[in-house]
């Protein structure tokens, strides 16, 4: 049961991924073609999940918001991943000076609640885009990493490859790159995968608080206009909450996979 | 412990600063100008340099940032863009409270929720009631807050009828009720998973077993024995999730229409009112910042080994 479940989230991150890549093109309509004499209607089969507000095709918004949430979760998470990788690795590996300005760093942007620390950093550009709102999730998305890859090296600072390498001269940035990272892949990869799930989370919570990267197709936003005429039309946030819903679900299990399969020490 | 004490109290101190820091950086570096957005676009140029002189907008950043460090050292925070006549402190003292009591029912919530969960899936490990706690643990993890939120409104104020919508002046207590357990479901779940965890390890102590050899029933052992040392890092799980839960108390007032610092700050935003959204985001963060210090310090006092390390 646990291992189908597993599969079956793994299984529905690849489809997310394979929606986000194709789904623009297959979507059966824009995501703005507006019919007002539609608009608000139950799923049918000229609109399979239904109309939302102008008569919008929810399907159409779904499939083009998945690139959208893709986009960031993807742009996001390897930003966050690659600093914090560095940074980590580096502060564990070094200790001393450069270790105390990653933690204290780290400490900082975790001592905001991930949402207030993200509409602060939206706040920052009065036009809010993509990129922005990959800025936003990054700028505290590092520090889980830092921290992970910094633990790992320090146990892996210690092993005999590492004093070989140093005796045989090797520079800093050589041990960090070369040998340090290597050897911590493993648990960066689960961290990562969890963190998707969480990025695609986020760029809906952001925009269902209206400080998303103010597109009409994400998720959240359509979730947000669901919410407001949930009285009436409740197939609107039911359907864009739903499909939210699964990919986050589906992250976590394939997170969950991954460290089974890397990590045979938990259960 | 006077030594664990007072570094770890430097420690949230030199926090503090660097957060209020970096509240003044973020919120700075914001190119929207806030005079045109309070005048609207009907200003003329004169209006917009008045209000920005008296915005004190047109200072250096140094001045800026000792105008910014006094109103927080007079705990006034500055003043409303959009209300001079108020503080920001009032503002935020107004809605503090409707927040924490959000925040705090929901705490409440997730633990009587959580913890018998947790001990009865540890009791019953690989039955059952095991699974089942899994899947309602997996689904408070899963189930994102801006979906949960609308769900209840649907199922219990639309369909029931037996909780107020949102929005309603007149829910009372009851009004509480939906908001909570959308912010709840989440530390539910984390925490039912921690004290499953937690109570399988102390479950195996040596201590646990005497008590049972002294004749006592599996649940007493368990209950008298294990809980009491199983909910340590229960209570640590509960306090790093606080900022998972006033980021929840945002979403959630937001849908259920309640005033809190949340619909503050999101409105602040919109409207550009640069010292009410730092003063929020300075308090919530400050509120954070402490509530974790009180909890090292707490574990410290319980547990020798916190503060010799």
């Amino acid at each position: 049961m646990k291992k189908i479940a597993a599969h079956a989230g793994s299984f529905l991150a690849i489809v997310f991924f394979a929606v986000a890549v194709i789904g623009p093109w297959v979507a059966p309509q824009s995501p703005h073609a507006i019919d007002l004499r539609h608009a608000f209607e139950l799923p049918s089969s000229s609109h399979w999940l239904g109309t939302a507000d102008n008569g919008i095709d929810i399907l159409s918004v779904l499939l083009h918001g998945a690139r959208l949430a893709a986009v960031v979760a993807v742009g996001s998470v390897g930003l966050s991943l690659g600093v914090g990788a560095l940074v980590g690795a580096l502060a564990g590996t070094r200790g001393g000076w450069a270790d105390r300005i990653v933690m204290s760093l780290a400490d900082l942007v975790q001592s905001f609640p991930s949402i207030v620390l993200h509409v602060a950093v939206v706040a920052l550009i009065a036009r809010p885009s993509v990129f922005v709102v990959i800025l936003a999730l990054a700028a505290n998305g590092w520090a889980p990493h830092a921290r992970l890859a910094r633990a790992q090296a320090l146990s892996v600072r210690e092993r005999d490859f590492i004093l070989a390498a140093r005796a045989l001269g090797a520079s800093e940035a050589r041990i960090v790159l070369r040998h340090v990272l290597p050897n911590l892949a493993g648990p960066l990869v689960v961290s990562a995968t969890s963190a998707l799930g969480a990025a695609v989370l986020a760029e809906s919570t952001l925009s269902f608080l209206g400080v998303g990267p103010g597109l009409a197709t994400s998720w959240g936003a359509l979730l947000d206009q669901g919410a407001s005429v949930i009285l009436r039309f409740p197939h609107v946030a039911l359907v864009s909450g739903g499909a939210l819903a699964l990919t986050v679900l589906a992250f976590n299990l394939a997170g969950d996979e991954l460290r089974d399969r890397l990590d045979p020490r938990t259960r | 412990m006077a030594r664990y004490l007072a570094l770890r109290t430097l420690r949230a101190l030199a926090t503090v600063v660097g957060v209020v820091l970096l509240v003044f950086a973020l919120v700075r570096a914001l190119p929207g100008d806030p005079a045109r957005l309070i005048l609207g676009d009907t200003a003329t140029e004169g209006d917009i340099h008045a209000m920005r002189a008296r915005l004190h907008l047109d200072a250096g950043l140094g001045e800026q940032l000792v105008l910014y460090v006094g109103d927080v050292a007079d705990g006034s925070l500055g003043r409303s863009f959009r209300s001079p006549d108020e503080t920001v402190a009032s503002h935020i003292a107004e809605v503090f409270s409707d927040t924490l009591a959000l925040a705090f029912v929901s705490i409440v919530l997730a633990w009587v929720l959580a913890i018998p969960l947790g001990v009865m899936a540890a009791l019953s490990r690989g039955k059952a009631l095991d699974r089942v706690a899994r899947v309602v643990a997996l689904a408070g993890v899963a189930l994102p807050t801006i979906w949960l939120g609308p769900l209840l409104v649907l199922l219990f104020a639309v369909e029931l009828r037996i909780l107020p919508m949102p929005g309603d002046d007149e829910g009372g207590v009851l009004a509480l009720v939906l908001p909570s357990v959308t912010i709840g479901a989440a530390l539910a779940a984390a925490l039912a998973r921690q004290t499953r965890g937690a109570m399988i390890e102390v479950l195996a102590e040596p201590y646990v077993t005497a008590a049972r050899a002294r004749g006592l029933s599996r649940t007493r052992a368990a209950l008298t024995h294990g809980l009491r040392n199983a909910l340590l890092p229960v209570v640590t799980v509960s306090a790093s999730q606080l900022g998972a839960l006033l980021g929840g108390a945002v979403v959630a007032e937001k849908i259920f229409e309640r005033r809190g610092l949340g619909t503050l700050m999101l409105d602040a935003f919109a409207a550009r009112d640069i010292p009410v959204l730092q003063g929020t985001v300075l308090v919530v963060a400050l509120l954070y910042v402490t509530v974790q210090l009180l909890l090292d310090l707490a574990l410290a006092a319980l547990d020798p080994r916190v503060r010799l390390r």
